[in-house]
Formats: structure tokens, sequence, C-alpha cells
């Protein structure tokens, strides 16, 4: 967690034999006035008169307040005072070049109209959004690599814009929020999940955005504190209903790729499921394999947040318990809780996993 | 530490009832508050051997309770826990009602039946003066060891129009229970309803992340730094990665929640217990060895049957790979520590 960066020197970290992927970058728009010129005039006044509306009452920014501005490290406004990674220049000064990044994976975040209440804005806006991607990112910097982001809420429009995505390298996984409108796993969204193994497209799903249900299941928490540990049970949640509706059985090719969604969770998810499964398999016949060899198969996860335990060893179980070849690096860039990743991957792991980390099992999973 | 008798149906509460609500029952065809989240003929909710053969209700006595567990299994002391779902009543002087009837109905048909027992009281959260009102009611009687509440209610446990329950909890030296279940007031996961019995289930280890990190950021336990917390039916490898990451986030944000004032890890080991069973683990020793060291703690875990809820076969058995010593506290010295009610030992 760094508010400011932690080393004024450039460096990129030794381990990291394998190449440095950074499945976690975050493009913003100067202003959503960037979007224009990949909207219907239709939508540009929707844009500019209501709004994004997500599932949240607030017209500018979040519910629960972040931590910082635009939750960002305070350093990464552009010398020109521009928002947060919203030049791709000062981008790569501040970090691909920085920490000799070389293949950094962009996610953008809101304003991207996914999860809006109201569809066809969020499937105008997903569409701009890539073309914003490609144009602004993608042909600015050899070394970035875009998300198709789809207007989740609408299955059958992400799947369209998955299809005209599919094949062009410059896109390299779909993006989804984990705060979806129903658990992941209910059939409204397996168009998705048809349409990125069909294109052979790993699914991103990045922690945040709004389901318009309460953050827990005993209703809505006070504070950011909370709102932050969440994410660990919605994408909990995402997880159980993927394999309990049957994702994993339908669509064998699927690969899930949990960005910013912590890690230390799952293996205790998959004991759980596997703890009851026995028990409860007379009400899932479709489930056929074991919910731990599911989640084995099916899910990789990124670090930042990576836990903290008090002792190394025990993040070094909890890593092995999820699979060294399952995990990977992410920056989070230009958040407040960036991880430099000279420290994020901690020194005690043994050089080979980390090289893996850094490098090895994202050019796998995404084929780099 | 964890028994579950079943009420058979509203007919049995009407002894315990007030007029008011006794004569709803028929003047209204009210049908029985069993829960969904314990579908009654769900394998999962009795155990297939422990259902009685002619068809009759099952773990609804104290003769099936005596049968089934106190004397194959030796059991010296049990905690009963009727998980019968008045926690769903909207109306809450219905709640209430029927709450009270609940607990009376458990220390007439159970403890005054047999010394070897002890209850929750069942708390009626919907409204904070009824819950302690029902805690004032029942303190008197030590048979009463802790009180008992859902883990899924209407809002977070910690929020502050709980105090005052806690407050009573102290006053009277009574552990608050937190067991598995919803009130159904939200969604079972914050992504909305789901498809499955089994996500209902699975979603209770959500709801025991969450209202510990309640509990602990609201501050309950720096105004009340007594009070002990009991997870009943919570699994246990969930603790220490969710404790991993809340206390990494309380370093970073702490500002917000300055009456946070020590690490939630040091909170939850000094306030916060669980029960064994169903125990979420691999069943070999070596991961369960790890476990107990990510736990941090050999003075957490209570054991629990989860009667008759169906988390194992045969008699019941601890994880493998636990030693006699860490046995010891398990099924004995931990539960004496946490309810000191056990040891008064004093009928009224």
């Amino acid at each position: 967690m760094n508010v400011i960066r932690p080393e004024a020197a450039p460096g990129r970290p030794l381990a990291a034999t394998q190449g440095l992927v950074d499945v976690d970058i975050h493009p913003r728009v100067r202003s959503v006035k960037d979007f224009d010129p990949y909207l219907s005039a239709e939508m540009r006044h929707r844009l500019h008169t209501y709004g994004n509306r997500p599932r949240h009452g607030f017209v500018k920014g979040t519910p629960y307040f972040k931590s910082q501005p635009l939750a960002s490290r305070r350093d990464a406004w552009t010398p020109e005072g521009g928002t947060p990674a919203s030049d791709p220049a000062f981008t790569a000064t501040q970090h691909l070049d920085f920490h000799g990044v070389d293949v950094g994976v962009l996610n953008p975040l809101q304003p991207s109209g996914q999860g809006d209440m109201n569809n066809p804005f969020s499937v105008a806006m997903a569409h701009a959004v890539n073309e914003w991607q490609l144009d602004q990112w993608i042909a600015v910097d050899g070394r970035l690599r875009a998300s198709v982001v789809v207007p989740y809420e609408d299955p059958e429009a992400s799947a369209a814009e998955i299809r005209k995505r599919a094949g062009d390298p410059r896109f390299c996984q779909v993006l989804l929020m984990s705060r979806t409108s129903h658990p992941l796993g209910n059939p409204k969204y397996w168009p998705i999940f048809e349409a990125a193994q069909e294109a052979n497209l790993p699914i991103g799903i990045h922690a945040f955005g709004y389901s318009g249900w309460p953050m827990t299941n005993g209703g809505w928490p006070s504070f950011y504190i909370e709102e932050v540990s969440e994410h660990a049970t919605s994408c909990q949640s995402l997880v159980n209903s993927m394999v309990i509706e049957g994702v994993f059985e339908r669509f064998r090719q699927l690969k899930i790729v949990l960005i910013e969604c912590g890690f230390g969770w799952l293996p205790s998810v998959a004991w759980r499921l596997d703890k009851h499964w026995p028990t409860l398999r007379d009400e899932v016949p479709h489930m056929k394999r074991a919910p731990s060899e599911q989640i084995r198969e099916h899910i990789w996860v990124s670090t930042q947040p990576v836990e903290e335990p008090p002792r190394p060893e025990q993040l070094l179980d909890c890593m092995g318990w999820i699979g060294w070849d399952k995990i990977l690096y992410a920056s989070d860039y230009p958040h407040w809780d960036f991880d430099d990743p000279r420290h994020a991957i901690p020194s005690y792991i043994p050089e080979a996993k980390r090289a893996a980390i850094y490098g090895g099992n994202a050019r796998r999973v995404y084929g780099f | 530490m964890d028994l579950h008798p079943m009420v058979p149906g509203l007919a049995a509460l009407e002894p315990f009832l007030d007029p008011l609500w006794r004569d709803q029952i028929s003047q209204r065809g009210m049908e029985g508050f069993d829960t969904q989240s314990y579908p009654p003929n769900a394998p999962k909710t009795v155990r297939a051997d422990w259902r009685p053969a002619d068809g009759s209700k099952p773990a609804c006595t104290i003769e099936q309770l005596r049968a089934q567990v106190l004397e194959p299994w030796g059991i010296s002391r049990g905690i009963v826990t009727p998980l019968y779902g008045v926690q769903l009543v909207f109306n809450e002087d219905m709640a209430a009602g029927f709450t009270r009837a609940l607990n009376d109905w458990t220390r007439a048909r159970f403890l005054d039946e047999d010394t070897r027992l002890a209850a929750s009281i069942i708390l009626p959260m919907f409204n904070a003066e009824h819950a302690v009102a029902e805690i004032e009611r029942l303190a008197p009687d030590p048979r009463f060891v802790q009180a008992m509440v859902l883990v899924m209610g209407e809002t977070p446990l910690g929020r502050r129009h709980n105090w005052p329950i806690f407050e009573a909890l102290v006053k009277h030296d009574l552990p608050l229970a937190i067991h598995a279940g919803s009130s159904w007031r939200n969604p079972v996961t914050s992504l909305g309803w789901a498809s499955w019995y089994m996500e209902d289930y699975a979603a209770n280890q959500q709801a025991f992340q969450s209202t510990l990190a309640s509990l602990i950021t609201e501050g309950v336990f720096s105004k009340f730094p007594t009070l002990k917390v009991v997870l009943l039916e919570s699994g246990v490898s969930w603790l220490p990665a969710f404790l991993w990451r809340l206390s990494k986030t309380w370093k970073g944000v702490r500002f917000e929640v300055p009456w946070v004032d020590r690490s939630p890890i040091e909170i939850v080991r000094e306030n916060v217990r669980m029960s064994v069973q169903p125990f979420d683990a691999p069943e070999d020793a070596e991961t369960v060895d790890r476990l107990m060291n990510h736990l941090g703690s050999d003075e957490m875990l209570l054991w629990s049957s989860d009667w008759p809820h169906w988390q194992f076969d045969g008699p019941p058995r601890l994880p493998p790979g636990i030693g006699p010593e860490l046995m010891q506290k398990i099924c004995v010295d931990n539960a004496r520590a946490t309810y000191r009610r056990l040891a008064w030992e004093t009928v009224p």
C-alpha cells in the first residue's frame, strides 16, 4: 500500500526472468468527453445529461468514500494536472518504464458504464471504452493489451461484443466486475461464458462494481474498510455460484482470472464446498467433479492485495494450496494500494516461483 | 456445544404463548416457522439414521436427544439451541412473543428434563429493546449460558443500535452465540438471490466474515472488551485468511475507524471462539496441522456435534492430526473457559 512511490530509483525485480507481466493497470479518461467520438448522438446526450447510473445513489463518487481521491496515489496525477493513468506517456514514465514492465493488461473501471442500470447505455459505453483503449492506449504503447469491456447485465449484447473482438490480438481477456446483479454462475450470464470460450479469451473478473444488493448478506455495512473487505466475500459468492450452477461442467475450457480479489480465501472456499458436496449432492446432480478440482482447473488469481499473515510460511502454505502456477502479479497502478513489483512478491518465496508469478503464469494463461 | 432440537410445529409452542398470539395460529392458519436455511426434508438438515423409521418428527424430544447423542457419546454437558425461524417474522411484537414462547419451550422440554443440558436464549433482534428484555427475563436462570442470533440479520450485527444488547450480555456474563442461518431480510449473497440450496448453505461462510468485520470495525470489542462471541456451525478454515486481509486493510485505512486500537487478529484471538463442526478442511493431518498453525491459538475451538444436521457419519471424531492436549482443550477446557455459567451448576 503506497500513497506515494516508496522508492525514487527505477528498477525491475531481479527474479522476473520469465518477463514482467502486470495484469492490473487502470487507464482512465481525462474526462468523459474522451468517449464522445465513439458514441451516437443519443448516447452522448445521455452521458452528459444523466450520466452513469450505477446501482447506487450518488451522482458523483462512491457510496463508501475511498481512502484517497480517486483511490489513487497522490503522485499519479499527470504533470499537467490530469487524472491518474489518463496519459499513456506518463503511465509509461511512472510505471511501465520505471519498473520494467514487459506486458500490461488494461482494466478500465468506471466511468466505463459496466453494471449500469440502463442496458442500452451500458452496451454503447462498453463499445466506446473498447475503441478508446485501442486508439488512446494500445496504438501508443505496444506493451499494453486491452480488455474486452462488456455490458454484462445484457449478456447477449456482451456476447456480441466479445465475438466482434475475437481473434484481435490487441485484446487479451473479457472484463467483468465482481459485483453483478445476479450471482455470476446464474444461467443468465452463460452467453458471456460461451462467447469467451469460443474466442479462447480468459475472463478477468475485477473486484468492484455495484450489484444493487447489500454488500453483505446481513445488510449494508458502515465503513469503507468493510466495503473493501467485502470484496472477498462477493468474490467467494461468485465462485460458489459458478461451481454450484455447473458453469465449469458446461464450459470445460473456460478460464477465470480473479483480479484484485485477494486469494487467501480461495482454499477455504474450495474445502467448504468439498466438505458439503457429499451431503448436498442430491440437489445438484449436475456437479460431476469435486468443487476443489473445478476451482483448481479453471481459476487463476492476481496479487494485490496479497494477504499478510503473521508468519511467512503461512503465505507459502496458502499459495501452494491454490497452485504456484495460478498466481499472477498485479500492480493495481495507479491506485493507492499499488504494489511495486520489487516488493510485492516477498523474497522468501523461492526464485523460480517468483519468476512464474511475475511473468510465466500470465504468459501461459493469456498466451502472451 | 451445538445441539438443535427441532420444534415439531407451532402447536408445541401454544402452552407458552400469550393468548393474543396463540389465537392467531388457528385464526390465521399459520403454517409454522421452519426456515429455508434448513429445509426439514433435506438430507443435510437431519442425518438419515436420526430420522425415526416410523416417519414421525425427528430430533424434537429429549428422548431422541438422549438416545442419539447424550448416551452413546457420553456427553457430560450440552447446549441446546433451537433453530425455529422466529427470527423471520416481520411483525416485531409477534416475533418477540413467539421468541419468548420458544425459549420457554426449550426450558420446559429440555432443561427441566435433563440436568446435563444448558441452553441459548434466542434473541428477537428486530427490536433491540425486545432483545434486552428477553435477556433480562432469562438471565437469572443459570441454565441459559449464552444468547443466540442468526448470522444473517437485517443489518450488520455490530451496528450501534445493537449495543444495548451487548451491554446486557456483558452485564450477565453471557457470551453472544452467532449461528449459521438467515433471517431472510437480505439476499444470501451480495450478488443477489441464489438458485440452489447448496449456495444458501455455502453463503454462511461469507456471512460469518461480514459479521465479524462489522463487530470489529464498529468498535464493539473496544466498548465491550469482555464480550465473548461464539461462532456456531461457522466452519473454521476461512478465519485466518479473513483476518490476514482485514488486518492488512486496517493498517492502511485505520484513520476511518480510530476506535479499533488493536489488530483484528488480536481482537479475534481474545474475544471470539468457534465450534469445530463442520470442519471444512481436507482429511489429512498435515493440512489440519498447518491450519491450526494459521489459527494461531489453541483456545478458540469448541467441540460440537451440530445434531441433528448431517455433518459426519457414525460417532463424532476430531479432524486428523489433533493431538491429545489440543483434544482436551477443544472438548472440555475451552468450553469451560468460555461458558463460566456452566460452572455455576445451580438450578433455581
